[in-house]
């Protein structure tokens, strides 16, 4: 028998160029949910910081408290700032790209799979662009 | 669908046979003959070298091709490569005519699988700029240039264009293929009819010629061999959605489909309905078996 020759990732996301529709969303859904789960840990660790802070009623009044410090600190960093335009991003996408993945299973519209791929994308993007005024506001004060 | 292209042969090659025949002493008049023959037959052969050469460089009407190449049993060849081929437009041609015309005038060692030329017999799913599309089906007027000829991804290379179909076809056997009432009619001669609606409902799913190229195009498929992919799944559809077989029968398919390998490694993406050439719903008809498989556990339903 002849050996034969394997082509190796070439074949795989090597070929992201020519991927159809269908095959993005499923790239973007899985990398968005990936990221959301990654986000949960990150917003567990945030907010545990309240677990110390509970009961010192002094230091809340006085709003330096753990938890307000660690809030107020991260929220003046530019990054903080942007990264949550990308979480906002993320999530809007895996949201509407799970409603579309919801009427796929339903077996609705399965025609325009791609149309609704398309309207995912662009809904994302006028949702996020409206927001950023609101997680800008005042971080370059 | 294909044309025939028509042969561009010359006919020198048999005249030259049959006349260095002659042994014994010839007249003169007869040798003069002969050498205004050979000067004649070196002159056709000039012009038709030139012909080719000139189709070969022109670039309005030729087509480039760019074909993957490899061979494991000669030395040189085990490392793939690509070749160029300029070969002659006709109106109409199809990437698998260009190929044959590559290979016949050529290079007569370029290997592919092709059969009917019509779409029919799955043999030439090629991966043609990129995409798995049927060499017959396809026309180089509609692809940009130079046209990137490859074998199937995601399947074992055994020779230039062609790759090992068995996997497929064990997938495609494993959905068990055939009609198989669960109870056949009184006389022995009577048909088994379906009603229209019925057959409406699995008409797509018969399309089907096992080209393979919804498999290759498949990335859940290429990361796991054990997963039944879209053919065999289609297949399975055909079967489980025709009516005459009976429940019993559609229980079992299901037991084959609702494994952890049959209809739920599909992610939806799309890729085999893109590409299969008979416009098959592949992701539809799994979905709805999905649905299938669903209810027929979920008794309440
Ligand atoms: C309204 C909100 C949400 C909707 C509608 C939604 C919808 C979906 C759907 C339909 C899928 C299945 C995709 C498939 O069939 O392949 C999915 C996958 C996934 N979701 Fe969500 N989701 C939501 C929120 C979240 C959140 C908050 C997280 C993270 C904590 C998350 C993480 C994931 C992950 C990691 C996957 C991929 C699972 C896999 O690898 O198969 N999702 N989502
Ligand atoms: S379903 Fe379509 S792409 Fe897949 S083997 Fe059959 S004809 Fe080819
Ligand atoms: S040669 Fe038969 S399908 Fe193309």
């Amino acid at each position: 028998m002849s050996q034969s020759y394997d082509r190796g990732l070439v074949e795989d996301f090597g070929r992201w160029r020519e991927f159809s529709a269908g095959m993005w969303a499923w790239v973007f859904h899985k990398f968005t949910g990936w990221v959301l789960v990654g986000y949960l840990f990150t917003h567990i660790a945030v907010l545990s910081t309240a677990i110390s802070a509970a009961g010192q009623t002094q230091a809340i009044a006085a709003e330096n408290d753990v938890y307000t410090t660690v809030i107020t600190a991260l929220e003046s960093l530019l990054v903080v700032r942007i990264l949550e335009v990308g979480l906002l991003a993320v999530a809007v996408f895996h949201i509407l790209n799970g409603c579309r993945l919801l009427l796929v299973d339903l077996g609705i519209g399965l025609d325009s799979q791609d149309k609704s791929f398309y309207a995912s994308l662009v809904l994302t993007g006028a949702i996020v662009v409206a927001s950023v005024p609101t997680f800008l506001a005042g971080v370059f004060g | 669908m294909s044309t025939h292209v028509p042969e561009t042969e010359t006919e020198t090659d048999t005249e030259a046979e049959t006349e260095v025949e002659h042994s014994e002493p010839l007249a003169p008049a007869q040798e003069e003959r002969m050498r205004k023959k050979a000067e004649a037959r070196a002159d056709r052969e000039e012009r038709a070298r030139q012909e080719a050469a000139e189709r070969a460089t022109g670039d309005d009407d030729t087509v480039h091709l760019k074909v993957f190449r490899f061979d494991p049993e000669v030395e040189g060849k085990q490392e793939p490569r690509f070749d160029d081929f300029h070969v002659p437009y006709e109106k109409g041609m199809t990437v698998l005519d260009a190929l044959i015309y590559a290979r016949d005038t050529f290079d007569s060692s370029l290997t592919f699988r092709h059969s009917c030329r019509q779409a029919i017999c799955g043999s030439d799913a090629l991966f043609i700029n990129g995409r798995q599309r049927l060499g017959c089906k396809t026309q180089l007027s509609d692809l940009d240039q130079p046209v990137r000829v490859e074998p199937l991804p995601h399947a074992e290379v055994e020779k230039d264009l062609v790759v090992d179909m068995d996997h497929f076809y064990d997938q495609m056997e494993a959905v068990e293929p055939y009609f198989d009432a669960d109870e056949l009619p009184d006389g022995e001669l009577d048909e088994q009819r379906q009603t229209r609606e019925n057959r409406e409902k699995v008409k797509m799913s018969t399309r089907c010629i096992w080209c393979g190229a919804c498999m290759s195009s498949c990335n859940i498929a290429a990361g796991n061999n054990e997963y039944l992919g879209p053919a065999a799944i289609n297949k399975a559809y055909r079967f489980a959605m025709d009516e005459r077989e009976g429940t019993e029968r559609k229980q079992h398919r299901l037991n084959i489909l609702e494994q952890e390998n049959g209809v739920w490694r599909c992610q939806t993406q799309f890729s085999c309905t893109e590409v299969c050439p008979k416009d098959i719903p592949l992701t539809e008809h799994i979905q709805e078996l999905k649905r299938e498989a669903v209810k027929s556990n979920l008794k309440f339903w």
